[in-house]
């Protein structure tokens, strides 16, 4: 589903991701870990072109994204993605939020879209606000809004890059709570988080990045339990205690 | 003091504002008009540009950047009277094919007016100029909504258009509409530099009429009030699309 392939990304003289290979087959829920600015955000942002890699492979559901000319837009609309800030649109309704793309993206006609927002506004739990404002929610209100408007696309793959590091400590586990039901599905997942507790419960595969460079990658008993590389102890140590 | 009462008196008394009415407010209401139909295409000229090139130099692309600066640049520095002079005398001698094609847009769209040719130099001057400051505060209103805003929708699938069109401008109106009025307003007194090329907008027929009557109190204070009537208008939309845009904030 997802297929990187000696992946470099520059910013400048700084070498933000190193020969990165990554094959995600379908259906699996794979967390990222690794220190700040270890290039998590950039790997996660190459997967839907936020960020265009300087050279190597990526494709997505088929479409290899780094061709001249790919169709960028089409994939996106498959392959929603979950901020940290959220990044609701202020001046929309909760369910404005839900259905404006896939309105206008997807051509999905306004009462479908509304249907199918409102039940996802349910499952995260937030149905009586779709007449509210992002600004008159919560913080962990308004990330399941922005969950519920990811799944509104009806996509093959969610992205998170760290869906709860902005979130107060008491909202946390309700954002998670909800990721960790969807994880339970068959969609593709990538997750970037430092939530350890989930990448033990959710995650099919482990991913741990440091300095743009993939120094493990496997199930998640292999990385808490028997990680190789002396790096990666040592993040294990100062995030477990 | 009291002289200065008794000529004021005499200067705006029944009998001056009876000559106006009766010999000179159909000459007003004419270049009422004029004037009215140059701010009217200006303003939609002067948004078209100010939102075109305001997006374009918000954006990426750096060809589309450095055209905006040099448009942005050259027409705020240089004064819009010798810009509209240029247009309405200069240009036909240096270019004579786009003369001739802004005389035969005259004659198509203004047939009515003998000085349509020179109205057009004055609506593309006061628009161009007024675009150009229009541009400058259109990009500082879409810099001023946040990367993530883009990002999201560009995310969902949007393209570039789609995401400024649904998500960006909306949300940068709020900052824009302030200094917009402030160009809108500026734009409608700036038509007065038709004046100067001899086209009788309201400014010159207040002259002519001034001239004919020699009655300037009520004269000068009704063009006075005529384009108060063009720009107050504006203010007002402006303030309640302002509250609208708060209330959605
Ligand atoms: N747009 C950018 N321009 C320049 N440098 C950038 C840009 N985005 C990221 N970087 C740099 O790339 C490196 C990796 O950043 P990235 O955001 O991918 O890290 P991260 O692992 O997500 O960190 P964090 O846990 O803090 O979110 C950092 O050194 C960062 O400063
Ligand atoms: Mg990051």
């Amino acid at each position: 589903m997802i297929k990187l392939v000696n992946v470099n990304k520059h910013f400048g003289t700084n070498h933000v991701l190193k020969d990165i290979n990554l094959h995600i087959p379908t259906g699996q829920k794979v967390v990222v870990i690794g220190p700040s600015g270890s290039g998590k955000s950039t790997l996660i942002r190459c997967i839907n072109m936020l960020e265009k890699p300087n050279s190597g492979q990526v494709v997505v559901d088929g479409v290899d994204l780094m061709a001249p000319r790919a169709p960028i837009a089409k994939v996106r609309q498959s392959v929603a993605m979950v901020f940290q800030s959220f990044n609701l649109y202020p001046h929309k309704t909760v369910l404005e939020n839900l259905t404006l793309a896939p309105i206008v993206v997807q051509g999905v006609s306004k009462e479908e879209a509304e249907d199918s927002g409102m039940a996802y506004l349910h499952r995260v739990g937030l149905a009586e606000k779709f007449d509210q404002y992002p600004a008159q929610l919560s913080g962990g209100q308004q990330q399941r809004v922005a969950i519920a408007r990811a799944l509104n696309m009806h996509p093959k793959i969610l992205l998170f890059d760290e869906p709860t590091s902005a979130l107060d400590p008491e909202m946390i586990q309700e954002v998670l709570d909800v990721i960790i039901g969807l994880a339970a599905e068959g969609i593709t997942m990538v997750v970037v988080t430092h939530e350890m507790g989930f990448a033990k419960e959710a995650a099919d595969r482990v991913v741990f990045i440091d300095e743009g460079l993939i120094l493990e990658d496997g199930p998640p008993e292999h990385f808490f339990e028997n990680a190789q590389n002396e790096r990666t102890k040592l993040f294990l140590s100062k995030i477990l205690r | 003091m009291g002289d200065t009462l008794t000529s004021l008196a005499l200067m705006f008394s029944p009998d001056k504002w009876a000559s106006l009415f009766d010999n000179g407010m159909n000459q007003l209401w004419a270049g009422f008009r004029i004037t009215f139909f140059a701010a009217c295409g200006g303003l939609v000229l002067a948004l078209a540009l100010g939102i075109v090139f305001g997006v374009l130099s918000a954006s990426h692309w750096k060809i589309a950047r450095g055209i905006t600066r040099a448009y942005v640049e050259f027409f705020q520095n240089t004064p819009l009277l010798l810009q509209v002079v240029f247009l309405g005398f200069g240009l036909p001698i240096v270019w004579p094919a786009a003369g001739r094609f802004l005389s035969n847009a005259a004659s198509a769209l203004l047939p009515w007016s003998n000085t349509g040719f020179l109205m057009i130099a004055g609506i593309l001057g006061v628009g161009i100029y007024h675009g150009a400051y229009i541009s400058e505060a259109v990009r500082a209103g879409i810099q001023s909504i946040s990367k993530g805003q883009l990002e999201a929708s560009l995310s969902q699938g949007m393209s570039y258009i789609q995401s400024m069109r649904y998500i960006v401008i909306p949300q940068a109106l709020r900052v824009v509409l302030p200094p917009l009025t402030n160009q809108a307003v500026n734009l409608v007194k700036n038509t007065s530099v038709l004046m100067v090329i001899g086209v009788y907008d309201l400014m010159l027929s207040g002259k002519a009429v001034q001239t004919t009557l020699n009655n300037p109190g009520p004269v000068f204070l009704t063009v006075m009030l005529m384009y108060f009537a063009m720009c107050y208008p504006l203010a007002l939309l402006s303030k309640y699309l302002e509250d609208r845009a708060e209330v959605n904030a």
